[in-house]
C-alpha cells in the first residue's frame, strides 16, 4: 500500500508542477468565458440592425395600424403595382417587401380573403423568427378589424381575457417554476459536460503517462518493485486527483472573478438588487433564477457528482491505461480510441436530446444505468431529482463494472508494457489475458 | 547447501510458445554467475521469474532457502537490458523515488545517494533532468539506483553496455567489489570477454532449455582436448613435422608471433603426458611456444550450442 502512495503521489506531483497543469487550470476557464462573451456579443452583433421593410399597401387597411417596433422599421407605398413596388424596394436595398393587393369592396371588406392575399418579397430567404413576428402583427391586426365588422366590442374581448401561469409543485411538496426547469437543463449540461470533458482528457492522460513509462523502458525496473497492478491503479488515483485539484481550482476561480468583476463594475449586490427594483420583472426573473438554483437537490447533485466523477474516470482511467499498455506510440492508440469514445459520445447525446424532454423516460434511464455512459446521463438527469434508490443501483453497477475493467485492464497492462515493437490487435489482446 | 538462489524446474509459457523449458539453474552464495545464451533463449524471462515481474507456470524459485516472495523485492537490484528512466524528471528526484519503491526511507536513500554521487563524482547531476545528460551518463545513475539499496542479489543485463571502455572499468570493479562485500551477481551477456573475466559459474540457456552450467573452471576442464599449441624452431621443418607425426596427433596451427617457426596442434592421447610431449619436442628442436590449448567461453558458447543442432 505504501508503494502505491509513492506512486500517487509521483504522479500527481510531477503532473501539478507540470507548467501545462498551470496553463490549462488558468486558461480553460478564460478561454470558456472568452468563447461564449464572443458569441453573446454575436448574437447582439447579429439582432442589432433594424430592419427596413417597405409596405405597398394598396388596400389602405394597415397605413395606421402596422406600427414600426424596436427592430422593423416600416415603411409605406401607395398606390403601386407589384412590379413597382418591388423596384422600389430593391433600390432602397430593404430587407424585404410585404405587398398588399387592392380591394375591390371597401364598404364590406373579406378579411379572410385579404389575409390570404398578402406577400412578402425579399431578396434573400427571410429569417423564421422574422416571417413569425410579421404574420403575428398582420394577424392582430386582421383579426381586431375582424372582430369589429361582426360586432365585436374589442375593450370587452379584452377584458374578458384570463392569463394563466401554472402553479408547478412536485409530489414531494417542493414548488418548482419554469426556471427551474431552466436551471436544471443548464445544470445537468454542464455536469455532463464536465464528466464528458474529463474523461478524455484524463483518460488520455493517464495514458500518456503509461506511454511515457513504456517508452523510456523505465517500467521494468518500476515492476521489479511494485506490481503491475499496483503501478496502474496509482497512476489512475494519481491522475484523478489531478482533475479534482483543477475543478477545485475553478469552483475558487470562478468565485474570485465573480467577486471581483461585481467589485470592479462598482456595482455591489445590495446596489444590483436596489437598480432591479425599478424593473420588477427584471428583479422578479433574477430572483426565481436564483430561487430556482436553490430549488435543486444541490447535496444530491454535489455528492453524485463525486462518486460518479471518482468511478467515472476509474472505470475509463482503466481503459486508457490498458491502451498506453497495449501500443507502442501515441499514433498507435487510435485503433483502440473509437471503441471508448463511441460510448462517451452517445452518453452525451442522448443526455442532451432526451434527459430535457422526459427526464425519467425510458431512454434515460436505461442510459443512465449502463455503466459506460451512465456517470454522464446520470448527472444530466440528477438535476431533475433522482430516487436515490435508482442512483444508488447505477453507482453500485458502475463500480462492479469498474472492478471487473481494473481485473482486465490489468491483465492487458501486465503484459503489454513488456512488449515491445509489434502493434496488437484485439486478438492478441485477448491471448494476453491468458498469459 | 550454499546455493544462494535456487531455480527449480521452471516453465513458462506465453500462449503456445514455451519461453522456459523445465529449467534448474542453482546460483551459490557470493558467486558472479554467467547467464548466457543467444538472442530469444529465454534469459530475460528467467531474471523477469526472479524479479517477481512473471510467475513461472510450473517449478519454485527460492531465495536463500525461502520460497520467492514479496519480501524479496527488497533483496534485489535489477538492472534491465532495456534501460531508462523519467526523462524529465530531475536525477535526484527519481533515484529518490525508484529507491523508496525499493523499500528505503527517504532519508536512508538521499544519504546513501550522496556517498554513490561523491564516488562516481557526479554530484552536481541532481538537479539535472534525465534529458540533459549523455546516454553514459545516464547509465551511470541507473547502475546506482541498481545497488543503492544494497541488495543481496544483484542482477544486472547486459550491464557494459553504452559505456566506454573507461567507464566499463568502473563499473566492473564496483561490480567485483559488490561480490567481495557478500553480493551474489547474475550477469547476463553476450560478451564472453567479460564473461572469461568477471564469472565463477554460468548456465547456458539455449531455446528455452537449460543445456550447461556449472563452474566455469570445471566446464573448461571438460571441454579441453588435451590439446597442445608448439612452436618449434628448426631447419628442416619438414623433416621434424613427419617425426612428430609418427608418434603424437598434430596437425597445422597459426597464432602470432615473432620468427617463422614450425606451429602445430599437438593432441595427446590417454596414455601420453604433457611431460613427455615436451622431452620429445625439447630433444628434437628449440622449443619457444609450448601451451595447453584451454576452450574460451566463447569457444564453448559455439560449440554447445552447435552441438545441439
Amino acid at each position: 500500500m505504501n508503494h502505491t502512495r509513492l506512486i500517487i503521489e509521483r504522479e500527481y506531483v510531477t503532473q501539478v508542477k507540470n507548467k501545462k497543469f498551470l496553463l490549462m487550470t488558468l486558461l480553460t476557464p478564460l478561454l470558456f468565458g472568452g468563447l461564449s462573451l464572443f458569441v453573446f456579443y454575436l448574437m447582439s452583433v447579429n439582432d442589432d440592425s433594424i430592419k427596413n421593410i417597405t409596405v405597398s399597401d394598396n388596400s389602405g387597411v394597415f397605413e395606421n395600424s402596422l406600427l414600426s417596433s424596436e427592430t422593423i422599421e416600416f415603411s409605406f407605398l401607395n398606390d403601386l403595382d407589384q412590379e413597382q413596388a418591388k423596384k422600389i424596394s430593391k433600390e432602397r436595398n430593404d430587407y424585404g417587401l410585404i405587398f398588399i393587393p387592392e380591394i375591390e369592396n371597401t364598404t364590406d371588406i373579406d378579411y379572410v380573403a385579404l389575409s390570404e392575399s398578402i406577400k412578402f418579397i425579399s431578396e434573400e430567404a427571410p429569417s423564421i423568427t422574422m416571417i413569425r413576428t410579421i404574420e403575428k402583427k398582420l394577424e392582430k391586426i386582421l383579426t381586431n378589424l375582424n372582430y369589429t365588422s361582426i360586432g365585436l366590442d374589442l375593450n370587452k374581448i379584452e377584458e374578458s381575457k384570463i392569463y394563466l401561469s401554472l402553479f408547478q409543485e412536485s409530489f414531494d411538496g417542493e414548488e418548482t417554476t419554469k426556471s427551474d426547469g431552466v436551471a436544471k437543463m443548464v445544470f445537468g449540461l454542464i455536469l455532463g459536460m464536465l464528466l464528458y470533458m474529463f474523461v478524455f482528457i484524463y483518460g488520455s492522460t493517464i495514458m500518456r503517462s503509461v506511454l511515457e513509462e513504456k517508452t523510456s523502458r523505465i517500467v521494468e525496473i518500476i515492476i521489479s518493485s511494485v506490481k503491475p497492478t499496483q503501478l496502474m491503479m496509482g497512476k489512475i488515483i494519481g491522475t484523478s486527483l489531478v482533475a479534482f485539484t483543477q475543478i477545485f481550482i475553478w469552483i475558487i476561480l470562478s468565485l474570485i472573478i465573480s467577486a471581483l468583476a461585481s467589485s470592479f463594475m462598482g456595482v455591489s449586490a445590495s446596489e444590483l438588487n436596489s437598480v432591479d427594483l425599478n424593473d420588477p420583472q427584471f428583479a422578479s426573473g433574477l430572483q426565481s433564477g436564483l430561487a430556482a438554483i436553490f430549488n435543486l437537490p444541490l447535496l444530491n447533485i454535489l455528492i453524485a457528482f463525486v462518486l460518479f466523477f471518482i468511478s467515472g474516470l476509474f472505470l475509463y482511467g482503466s481503459i486508457f491505461a490498458a491502451i498506453g499498455a497495449a501500443v507502442d506510440s501515441e499514433t498507435d492508440s487510435n485503433q483502440f480510441m473509437l471503441p471508448i469514445s463511441i460510448p462517451l459520445v452517445i452518453a452525451l447525446y442522448v443526455g442532451m436530446l432526451t434527459v430535457s424532454e422526459d427526464p425519467s423516460g425510458t431512454i434515460p434511464t436505461i442510459f443512465s444505468h449502463i455503466p459506460f455512459t451512465s456517470p454522464i446521463v446520470m448527472m444530466m438527469r440528477i438535476p431533475y431529482g433522482v430516487p436515490i434508490i435508482e442512483q444508488i443501483i447505477s453507482l453500485s453497477i458502475l463500480i462492479i463494472t469498474f472492478f471487473g475493467c481494473v481485473w482486465f485492464a490489468a491483465k492487458i497492462y501486465r503484459v503489454g508494457i513488456l512488449m515491445y515493437g509489434q502493434k496488437p490487435s484485439y486478438k492478441d489482446l485477448f491471448k494476453w489475458l491468458k498469459y | 547447501m550454499n546455493n544462494f538462489l535456487s531455480i527449480d524446474s521452471v516453465s513458462k509459457n506465453f500462449g503456445n510458445y514455451k519461453a522456459l523449458n523445465n529449467v534448474s539453474v542453482d546460483i551459490p552464495k557470493g558467486s558472479i554467475f554467467g547467464l548466457l545464451g543467444p538472442n530469444g533463449a529465454g534469459k530475460t524471462t528467467l531474471i523477469r521469474i526472479i524479479n517477481q515481474i512473471s510467475i513461472p507456470d510450473t517449478g519454485k524459485v527460492m531465495l536463500n532457502g525461502e520460497i520467492l516472495n514479496s519480501s524479496h523485492i527488497r533483496e534485489i537490484g535489477y538492472l534491465p537490458e532495456e534501460r531508462g528512466l523519467y526523462k524529465s524528471m530531475k536525477v535526484g528526484e527519481q533515484a529518490l523515488y525508484l529507491a523508496q519503491l525499493k523499500g528505503m526511507s527517504r532519508l536512508d536513500a538521499k544519504k546513501q545517494l550522496k556517498y554513490w554521487f561523491d564516488k562516481f563524482e557526479i554530484g552536481d547531476w541532481w538537479d539535472k533532468k534525465i534529458i540533459e545528460l549523455s546516454k553514459g551518463m545516464a547509465q551511470k545513475v541507473q547502475f546506482i539506483v541498481t545497488v543503492l539499496h544494497k541488495p543481496s542479489l544483484l542482477i544486472f543485463d547486459e550491464p557494459f553496455s553504452g559505456f566506454d571502455p573507461i567507464n566499463a572499468n568502473i563499473i566492473k570493479d564496483e561490480i567485483l567489489q559488490l561480490r567481495d562485500e557478500g553480493s551474489t551477481v547474475i550477469f547476463s551477456t553476450h560478451r564472453m570477454e567479460s564473461v572469461e573475466e568477471l564469472c565463477d559459474h554460468i548456465a547456458l540457456i539455449h531455446k528455452s532449455n537449460k543445456v550447461l552450467d556449472g563452474n566455469l573452471n570445471e566446464i573448461k576442464r571438460q571441454y579441453k582436448t588435451n590439446t597442445f599449441e608448439v612452436g618449434l624452431v628448426c631447419n628442416e621443418q619438414r623433416v621434424l613435422k613427419q617425426l612428430i607425426s609418427s608418434k603424437f596427433n598434430s596437425v597445422d596451427a597459426s597464432f602470432r608471433s615473432l620468427g617463422k617457426e614450425l606451429k602445430l596442434n599437438i593432441t595427446l592421447e590417454s596414455n601420453q603426458t604433457s611431460n613427455e610431449l615436451l622431452n620429445f619436442l625439447s630433444s628434437n628442436a628449440e622449443v619457444n611456444h609450448f601451451m595447453e590449448v584451454v576452450p574460451s567461453a566463447n569457444d564453448i558458447f559455439i560449440q554447445t550450442i552447435n552441438n545441439q543442432k
